[in-house]
């Protein structure tokens, strides 16, 4: 019986593929990037065991840019698409890339249904208020005041609060991270998909392009002040008072994931084409 | 023994070489002129580097450490500076993406020189473990300081703010520790970096200022109306 080698450990590069990344010189996403590779390397990934499921946006361009499997999908569709893969084949490291827009407008249902079913995902959004790819439209996390020529005089609409939302709904781990902090927001990633059911990463991750005043935001952040908790609603006022500067995991629960038995009443392709027929 | 000076005299030998060399060709090439005139005027400010505060060393109890954490510094730089040549080059902006690209190479050769210094295979601490005081390394640039029209000697500038942070890192570090290897490695880095930062000052002389509206661009990607 032939016993295969062991496998080298995949670098953080390992990771990369050979695409350059098409984003903005100065753009966040380029840290986020290299916080996932760093990532996956950290937890002895393989590319072949992880997939990365994105929607539409700049964000959601970073499964190309990965050796992992990766499916670039349908605006705002990605944590369906994510759910759906995770379920059929749990052995996978299936984590979700998305944005403010994508994830918080367009996919904004779909975010509080997979909070609330818990599904073993990993769920990282790059917020950056707004809608860089289609030439800067305010997202729902885009300050009411933001005076722009596409929003003269702001919108003057509340803005979302993601985290607090995901708790509600039901989300079993939820951080909040910064870009500029690539080995930071590395280790929050891979704590996030360490930590079993659904895990919600908000990063800050700076347009400088349509929010150039987002550079500041380097000076502004810092690590949460207080441990993370698993009460729920001490997160939630927690998060309700806090200026959206603070860096760490700020919920950590332990709800069990959702996985429906695997095998019992699966059926064959043939069996479903006879479903279908007409 | 002597083979280790030795080896670490040539790999330094050879880093101060392509910086020179660097140096030189730069004076060649003529930088990349926008010509465009000041339709639109650019709402941005000049790619001006900031200088982070200086920041305390992580507590480091021993030689191996201190060079762990140099060899962490060097590699982050490196990549930062590759990321940014890829940036560049997707932007179409060659002369600076090739400018970035050398840089990356010259932290690279940096980071492998202390491999060779200490006959390691690798560093006993993963980069990704290594946390700074601040958010990133004394030597990564800071990716908020690009813009697609950079041009070469703006590069420099973000090259040089990383070595002076570099040099006053360890400055600062052989200053306040109480390990006299780590103190005596610190000043032999606090030394290199100087010399790249006096490196980077020539290269810099020798390549022409980008002028008043060097951001201009006729057909901004941010009109949005």
């Amino acid at each position: 019986m032939n016993t295969p080698a062991l496998a080298a450990p995949v670098t953080a590069q390992g990771f990369k593929s050979d695409y350059k990344p098409i984003w903005c010189p100065g753009c966040g996403d380029y840290s986020v990037l290299s916080s996932f590779t760093k990532a996956f390397a950290k937890l002895g990934l393989r590319p072949e065991n992880v997939a990365v499921v994105s929607g539409i946006g700049c964000s959601s361009r970073i499964p190309a840019y990965t050796t992992c499997y990766g499916f670039h999908g349908v605006h705002g569709r990605s944590l369906a698409a994510a759910a759906g893969l995770k379920l059929a084949r749990p052995d996978l490291t299936v984590v979700v890339a998305s944005g403010d827009g994508d994830g918080y407008s367009i996919g904004g249902n779909h975010f509080l249904h997979a909070c609330r079913r818990n599904v073993d995902l990993t769920y990282v959004v790059m917020d950056n208020h707004v809608y860089g790819m289609t030439k800067g439209q305010p997202s729902p996390t885009t300050e009411p005041d933001w005076d722009s020529k596409l929003s003269p005089g702001g919108t003057g609409l509340r803005t979302f609060n993601p985290l607090v939302i995901a708790l509600a709904a039901g989300a079993n781990f939820v951080a909040r991270a910064f870009a500029g902090d690539p080995n930071g927001t590395a280790e929050l990633i891979a704590e996030a998909i360490r930590t079993p059911g659904f895990s919600f990463v908000e990063i800050l991750s700076p347009c400088v392009t349509f929010r150039p005043e987002q550079r500041e935001w380097k000076q502004m952040v810092r690590p949460a002040s207080v441990k993370s908790t698993d009460d729920a609603a001490r997160a939630a006022r927690r998060i309700m008072t806090d200026d959206g500067m603070n860096i760490g995991v700020l919920y950590k629960g332990e709800r069990m994931p959702y996985q429906p038995p695997i095998g019992k009443g699966r059926k064959r392709p043939s069996d479903l084409e006879t479903e279908f027929a007409l | 023994m002597s083979t280790k000076k030795s080896t670490k005299k040539s790999t330094k030998k050879s880093v101060k070489k392509s910086l020179k060399k660097s140096v030189k060709k730069s004076a060649k090439q003529s930088s990349r002129k926008n010509t465009a005139k000041a339709a639109a005027a650019a709402k941005r400010k000049a790619v001006k580097p900031v200088a982070r505060p200086k920041r305390a060393a992580a507590p480091v109890a021993s030689n191996a450490e201190f060079m762990a954490h140099a060899y962490a510094m060097e590699t982050e730089a490196a990549e930062r500076y590759a990321e940014f040549a890829d940036s560049m080059e997707m932007h179409n902006n060659l002369e600076v993406a090739e400018l970035f690209r050398k840089l990356s190479r010259i932290e690279q050769l940096h980071a492998d020189q202390i491999l060779e210094q200490m006959g390691w295979r690798q560093s006993p601490i993963s980069v990704a473990n290594v946390r700074w005081e601040g958010t990133e390394g004394p030597e990564t640039a800071d990716p908020t300081e690009l813009h697609y029209l950079m041009q070469p000697y703006h590069a420099l500038q973000i090259a040089l703010v990383n070595e002076k942070r570099a040099r006053d890192f360890f400055a600062h570090l052989a200053k306040v520790t109480r390990d006299a290897g780590v103190r005596k490695g610190a000043r032999e880095m606090e030394e290199d970096e100087a010399e790249h930062v006096r490196l980077i000052e020539a290269w810099l002389k020798r390549t022409p200022k980008p002028d008043a509206n060097w951001k201009t661009d006729q057909d901004p990607p941010v009109l949005s109306d």
